[in-house]
């Protein structure tokens, strides 16, 4: 591996920027001449807008512009889109009302636009905006699912009867009925998956500038794909043809999903900066982030599974309704369908699952993909189902998941998915003995004379990441393919630039892409710069989400390299006067097997640049591109364990222990992956005791700031013990799967199982609050 | 628009501001010094920490007018030019951070808790001090971890000097 090869813990390159403050990230940037602008958003949860009258802020000096949806509409601004067609049972396509940049007649979430001012000064802009003055007819709302469902429900757009969107399903209903029927026991469950904010701490930003002579635009946005941005700008919102519009995502402070998505701010951003013909930044404040960006989770669940008398799971069969908020988002008809449904086979080899889900509607901010998007809410289900059952047919819950692992691979689900390799045992093996299982009924003993209430849950995971074969995901209604792009461009004196589609938001691309390049060229990660997030700059590409910069960015880097060393080796045998065959790499030389002919890389590289002594008919220079399409999805996969105490007296959970056994096939920066692990684990234990997102009857957010809505803090969580288990992807050349999501995906089934494991009811909701603790102790009592 | 004046990362800085900037606007609107973040807007997140008199301050809860005559340091004036604090070197070489957003407001709390704790602060101390500064990305872990190896570098550091 070498010290900065696959596997090397090495510092991360991008580090000095950050530790320094010289971190450029969109809010940072200021472009000559630019004004600032602040968007007039709802106070109401659903109504009509009735009039908007601007006169008294255009009256103010410094106030540019205010531009309202009518605008938008005249200037024939597209609708935002949902990219992913998602058919309901009876065969009808999902039932979708439009999605208005600003909305130019009906509000349907508080918080949406409705008209934006532009002026010289970002406070300027903010007193402006408060003069604005909008006339609203308020109309009733329904702010959750069971009022969006209810009969003489508000209907929230004509297009989608009942609130309903679709009415979707997966697998054999008939087969899973029968084997219900003639299960020796059923154990069923009722749960909300609650509903998150997914707070990157940089707030959403855009900067646009649009240049008059050339008609070209440039963004600067917080965006995990710019290159998706750029498309669904011009393809869809009919901002500027793509090759008018540079779209930049620089440093990129999180994203965990909502930085996907392209929002209703940045396309106004790009629109208003021509009609002013001045640069146009905008950055939300937090309460913003909360009421705009994309939510995540929000199911109601019913799920059944069936056992025979052996404890073998002959059947599940879930009904889930899934909350879209009041439009649907670019992604978010697939996340609680071909990204939850299908993962619903868990670690289990359960011969028979069908799953129906019911989209709807409510007067709520949207939902879309956040960490994990539906692999979470199908584990958490699962795993629920799991450790209750156990309960229920009084078996040890390590005992009842084993008995029903899946050993044989590749394996195909009843769900679509074909897992292709994975080792459950290991994983659960190991995180048995980093937590001591065996000595757990001691410890419990012990901690019940001091008085307290001590559990332990377990929680075994799978996820498909690496997201995705484009034929596949193409016949299941998505609108692109998810394949990544990487061009390898090697310099006249041997240093090398990676050119990738990815986007590191923090997940430390410019350390581990190069760690990739290290280890099979044998030079320094210093010599291998990665450039990303410019659309000018690098080729098109699918960007950072779902696990999958390894899988699939990294794919394709590896494969442009295999180009590159393949024209290298020709040059090598060619002044060498070898077999291409015989040549190797190593150490940063190319050498020739067996003898001491060798030729450094940076000499290859001249070489190739001078083309004075090519092999004939050889193009000069050394640069390579790839496109790489995954195969199939990976499946990382592990096991989690938790042990709380909890305060009888006031409901406090308090973390004993927290271990993570994780099987991410071969690991390339060990500490990078164990961090992206950490994060991720506070998010799910975030979801499983801290993080509630509550509206009121009215449509209102009561939990709209970090003042009430509670986000992990370092007080609130443990430090995590980690290991992994190894079983190589055969997918993709070098065996990775993907890291970013599992801690999300597997945590908070394992906590919860603690808290009920310690208190002794099933019956607790997230997130777990003390109050709701020691309210279901005492309900129990 | 009143005149202001205060030092700042040992310079002599000014301005002509509105009464209502706040030292975090001055800070990256008027000097351009846009290490200082601002990640809310409720004083919760931590992302604007800088110190002022040597002391850690949300810089997005003071108005720059109550900072005048002031010594503020933020993140872009702690390395000794290309020596790096043992606070950010720790964070660099734990992996205490990721997205990097949290970042700044993260080392200059961290220094404070330690100026104020000694070089043997313990991991409960750090986890209770850090609870006015959020990082979404890392889960705390390796900050805690960064703290605590700062500290102890501090310590050898204020030993020798
Ligand atoms: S920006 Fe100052 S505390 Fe959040
Ligand atoms: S490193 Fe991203 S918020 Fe802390």
């Amino acid at each position: 591996m070498g010290i900065e090869g696959i596997g090397a813990s090495v510092a991360r390159k991008e580090d000095k920027r950050f530790i320094t403050g010289s971190g450029r990230y969109t809010d940072d940037i200021r472009l000559h001449g630019m004004t600032y602008a602040q968007f007039v958003r709802s106070p109401y949860a659903h109504a009509k807008v009735k009039a908007i009258d601007s006169s008294e802020a255009m009256k103010m000096p410094g106030v540019v512009a205010v531009l309202t949806g009518k605008e938008l509409v005249d200037d024939k601004i597209g609708n935002l889109i949902c990219g992913w067609m998602v058919h309901s049972k009876d065969g009808s396509p999902m039932k979708m009302g439009a999605f208005p940049a600003m909305a130019p007649e009906l509000v349907r979430f508080v918080g949406q636009a409705v008209a934006v001012v532009i002026a010289d000064s970002k406070n300027l802009a903010r007193d402006a905006a408060e003069k604005v003055d909008v006339t609203y007819e308020e109309l009733p709302v329904v702010a959750d699912i069971r009022a969006a469902i209810a009969s003489g429900a508000p209907q929230l757009h004509p297009e989608a009867p009942g609130n309903i969107v679709y009415d979707w399903s997966l697998g054999d209903e008939a087969a899973t009925d029968a084997a219900l029927a003639k299960a020796a026991n059923v154990v069923s469950i009722e749960l909300t998956n609650n509903r998150l904010v997914p707070n990157a701490m940089e707030p959403r930003s855009a900067i646009a500038s649009y240049d008059s002579a050339e008609e070209h635009f440039t963004l600067y946005t917080t965006s995990q794909n710019p290159h998706v941005a750029r498309l669904v700008l011009s393809a869809f919102y009919n901002i500027a043809p793509e090759n008018k519009l540079r779209v930049i995502a620089p440093d990129v402070g999180g994203g965990f999903g909502s930085k996907i998505f392209i929002y209703p701010e940045e396309m106004v951003a790009l629109w208003a900066s021509k009609k002013v013909n001045r640069p146009v930044k905008w950055t939300a404040d937090r309460t913003e982030a909360f009421l705009t960006d994309a939510h995540g989770r929000d199911h109601l669940s019913k799920a059944e599974m069936a056992f025979d008398k052996d404890n073998k799971i002959i059947a599940l069969k879930v009904k889930t309704h899934a909350n879209f908020g009041a439009y649907m988002s670019l992604f978010s008809s697939s996340v609680p369908t071909y990204l939850y449904a299908t993962l619903l086979s868990g670690q289990y080899d359960i011969p028979n699952i069908y799953c129906e889900v019911i989209g709807v509607y409510t007067n709520t901010t949207p939902v879309d993909a956040y960490r994990g998007a539906g692999r979470p809410e199908a584990s958490f289900l699962l795993e629920r189902l799991m450790e209750t059952a156990a309960r229920k047919l009084k078996v040890n819950p390590a005992e009842l998941r084993r008995k029903n692992f899946i050993t044989s691979f590749p394996h195909q689900t009843p769900v679509i998915m074909a897992y292709d390799a994975g080792d459950f045992h290991a994983s659960l093996e190991a995180a048995m003995k980093a937590i001591d299982y065996a000595g757990f009924a001691a410890r419990k003993d012990k901690a019940k004379k001091e008085g307290k209430l001590r559990g332990i849950g377990l929680s075994c995971y799978i996820e498909a990441c690496g997201i995705a074969p484009s034929k596949a995901v193409g016949s299941l209604g998505a609108g692109v393919g998810l394949w990544e792009s990487a061009e390898v461009r090697v310099n006249p004196v041997g240093t090398i630039e990676i050119l990738t589609g990815s986007h590191s938001h923090g997940q430390g691309h410019e350390t581990t892409f190069a760690q990739v390049v290290a280890d099979r060229l044998g030079i320094p990660i210093s010599q291998v710069s990665i450039i990303h997030g410019d659309t000018d700059k690098v080729q098109f590409g699918m960007g950072t989400y779902g696990s999958r910069s390894a899988a699939v960015g990294i794919s394709a880097i590896v494969k442009a390299l295999e180009k590159v060393e393949a024209k290298a080796k020709k040059i090598v045998s060619h002044h060498l006067e070898a077999s291409e065959n015989d040549i190797v790499i190593e150490d940063g030389n190319f050498k020739v097997a067996g003898t001491d002919k060798q030729m450094a890389f940076a000499n290859v590289a001249l070489a190739a640049y001078t083309a004075h002594n090519l092999p004939p008919g050889m193009e000069p220079g050394l640069k390579e591109g790839a496109f790489y399409d995954p195969t199939n999805f990976t499946f990382p996969a592990g096991a989690y364990i938790c042990e709380v105490e909890v305060d009888a007296g006031t409901g406090k959970t308090s973390f004993v222990n927290f271990v993570a056994a994780d099987d991410f096939g071969r690991l390339i920066n060990p500490m990078i992956v164990e961090g992206q692990v950490h994060g991720g684990l506070a998010q799910g234990i975030g979801q499983a005791i801290l993080e509630g997102t509550v509206y009121d009857k009215s449509g209102q957010l009561v939990t709209a700031s970090f003042m009430d809505y509670s986000m992990p803090r370092a007080d609130d969580l443990p430090s995590f013990k980690l290991s992994h288990t190894t079983t190589l992807c055969p997918g993709n050349p070098l065996g990775v799967k993907g890291c970013g999501e599992a801690g999300a995906i597997g945590a908070s089934a394992a906590v919860i199982n603690a808290i009920t494991d310690a208190i002794g009811t099933e019956k607790i909701e997230m997130p777990a609050t003390p109050d709701r603790v020691w309210a279901a102790i005492h309900a129990n009592a | 628009m009143p005149a202001v004046k205060l030092m700042v990362n040992g310079k002599p800085a000014s301005g002509d501001v509105e009464d209502r900037t706040l030292l975090v606007q001055f800070l990256r609107d008027h000097l351009g010094l846009t290490g200082t973040h601002v990640g809310c807007d409720t004083s919760q997140c931590g992302a604007c920490v800088v110190h002022i008199d040597g002391r850690a301050v949300k810089s997005c809860t003071v108005l720059v007018g109550q900072a005048a005559g002031a010594n503020v340091t933020t993140i872009e004036g702690i390395a000794r030019g290309d020596e790096l604090h043992p606070m950010q070197a720790a964070f660099r070489d734990n992996h205490g951070l990721q997205c990097g957003f949290c970042t700044p407001g993260m080392i200059m709390s961290a220094i404070d808790i330690v100026n104020r704790h000694g070089g043997s602060v313990d991991e409960a101390t750090v986890r209770h001090e850090l609870e006015g500064n959020i990082c979404r990305c890392t889960g705390y872990h390796n900050i805690v971890r960064s703290v605590l190896d700062a500290a102890g570098r501090m310590k050898v550091a204020q030993a020798a000097e």
